[in-house]
């Protein structure tokens, strides 16, 4: 099973910028299914990066956040090979991650 | 549509000696069918047509842009990837049924198919060959077949559509065919296709910006906001059919492939851009 | 939400998880039992309460325990009309020195607080993201800054709204 994440990590001067596309129904627990049910909440609450082990940047989101949630940063310091590391946890527990190498 | 005809009548006129007024002439279509367009909408570059709506709205297209940067079918590229080299039981591949196993190739589609006596679409195409091999079909409106399409249509991407309307009289009554369905109206809202993609391209719709009909499925299959996930073209057509309040062919009906096969041709020459995203 | 039991469950067994947590936190942090809301330095968890709130004051305080002004050194980027309400594109970047923390309400919608982020040393202080709206309303953008709140707000009109099934 291919991942749920998707990372460009592009390093620019002395600044590295990421994109990440999440692969994740980010239910909002407030839609109703074609039976009329609701569809109980599903979302990523926190999204986590970790450039050489070091932390970099989290991500806390609700439920108003877009299915296949998208993000862009940027931070200072990293280079062409180093690591990145892109981890998530949803209100289900489930997790995923993805290690890649900044280009 | 009056307009279109007579302008299809007096650019056929002059370089076809005395055609009948109602013999079918695809080719003088197609010149009438993008002048018309071209005309109608003289700030949008030709080759923009094929991004729909967001060719005719400027805070649309930021957007869009905004999208592009890490498009929403990313995901489905992957998988159309994967399922195209994937073994079936017989240990071949999908990618083994097409020319160039399947890449680049999006262009030729829909063609028509004179030994089958009909047109195959890309759609068509894929679920032949999984039958063919004993696997079951994918269902025409979503998820795997997209996918391929997808995949398909994103390495042929920049390439014009180029279907050919062989000599065969069986092929130009097709494209007849599709031509009409494309200018029946039909549905409760009495609509045509053409109502909202020839007349009203620009406008909105409900909260909706139309797309013109010209290269609307250069960008096929796409991304819709509107459905969070991905459509084929057959999806495209039984929702707009839906959509008018009318009942909606079966993906792959007859009418529905031989209107691929009109709406393509008339939009030979612009380069594919699938899979699009859409509101 | 239709609140089955297994959900209710999971969500306390995590609340109680998460308290546990905190307490071990203000434990080592010398017992700080002051109300410094959940983006507080010391403390790392999500911040489940602050997404609950209605209210666009109400989120701010349980995110930081304080009130935000506005500030034309938050810069925030979003669509006039949102092309679909389940996917607009929202941007927020600061010159401001010492940018801590950046986070994006949506008061139009059932619950305000749409996402926070915890920017690091070294990170720029920028953000992107796609957010849904229920309806049209301001997008607000709050950046921490010094220990300060710097807000921006603009309005996105929102004819597709993201919610629909």
């Amino acid at each position: 099973m291919a991942s749920s994440i998707r990372v460009r990590a592009t390093s620019r001067g002395d600044t590295t910028e990421v994109q990440a596309l999440v692969q994740h129904p980010m239910d909002s627990g407030f839609v109703k299914n074609a039976r009329g049910e609701l569809i109980p909440p599903h979302f990523i609450q926190r999204l986590a990066i970790e450039h050489d082990g070091k932390p970099v940047f989290v991500a806390d989101w609700g439920p108003a956040v877009s299915k296949d949630p998208y993000l862009k940063f940027a931070f200072k310091g990293g280079k062409a090979g180093d690591e990145l590391k892109v981890s998530w946890t949803d209100n289900k527990g489930a997790t995923d991650q993805l290690t890649t190498k900044i280009q | 549509m009056t307009g279109l005809a007579m302008a299809a009548a007096l650019i056929a006129a002059p370089s076809f000696a005395a055609p009948a007024a109602d013999a079918p002439d695809p080719a003088a279509d197609l010149k009438a069918f993008q002048k018309y367009f071209r005309d109608k909408f003289p700030k949008v570059k030709f080759e923009d047509f094929v991004n729909g709506p967001y060719s005719m709205d400027e805070g649309l297209y930021r957007q869009w842009k905004e999208k592009e940067e890490f498009p929403p079918y990313e995901f489905a590229l992957d998988l159309g990837k994967e399922l195209m080299a994937k073994p079936f039981g017989n240990g071949k591949t999908l990618a083994d049924c097409f020319p160039n196993k399947g890449v680049g190739i999006r262009q030729d589609y829909p063609y028509f198919d004179t030994e089958q006596g009909k047109v195959v679409t890309l759609e068509l195409a894929v679920n032949q060959c999984r039958e063919a091999n004993g696997e079951p079909p994918y269902s025409y409106v979503k998820d795997e077949m997209a996918a391929v399409t997808a995949y398909m249509a994103f390495t042929s991407r920049g390439k014009p559509f180029d279907v050919k309307i062989p000599d065969d009289p069986r092929a130009l009554a097709a494209y007849e065919n599709g031509k009409r369905y494309f200018y029946t109206r039909r549905g409760q809202l009495n609509f045509s296709c053409a109502t909202c993609h020839v007349q009203s391209p620009g406008e909105r719709i409900r909260a909706e910006v139309l797309a013109p009909a010209l290269g609307i499925l250069n960008a096929m299959p796409i991304y819709r906001s509107e459905w969070s996930g991905m459509g084929t073209t057959s999806r495209r057509f039984t929702s707009c059919n839906s959509q008018v309040r009318g009942v909606p062919l079966k993906p792959q009906d007859e009418d529905y492939r031989d209107l691929e096969y009109y709406l393509s041709y008339v939009s030979n020459g612009l380069p594919i851009s699938g899979p699009g995203a859409r509101p | 939400m239709n609140g089955s039991s297994s959900d209710r469950a999971t969500l306390s067994r995590r609340v109680v998880l998460q308290g546990i947590a905190t307490i071990a936190v203000a434990g080592v942090a010398g017992l700080r039992f002051d109300l410094t809301g959940a983006f507080a330095a010391a403390n790392d968890a999500y911040p489940e309460d602050a997404f609950r709130q209605k209210s666009e004051a109400d989120a701010i305080k349980a995110l930081y325990g304080k009130t935000a002004e506005a500030s034309d050194k938050v810069r925030l980027d979003a669509p006039e009309i949102a092309e679909n309400g389940a996917v607009v594109p929202v941007s927020v970047s600061s010159s401001l020195p010492d940018v801590t923390s950046i986070a994006i309400l949506v008061p139009a919608n059932p619950n305000t607080l749409a996402a926070a982020y915890r920017i690091l040393p070294g990170t720029t202080a920028m953000v992107a993201n796609r957010l849904k709206m229920a309806k049209t309303g301001n997008v607000i953008a709050v950046v921490e800054a010094g220990g300060k709140l710097y807000s921006a707000a603009k309005e996105v009109k929102v004819t597709i709204g993201g919610c629909g099934g």
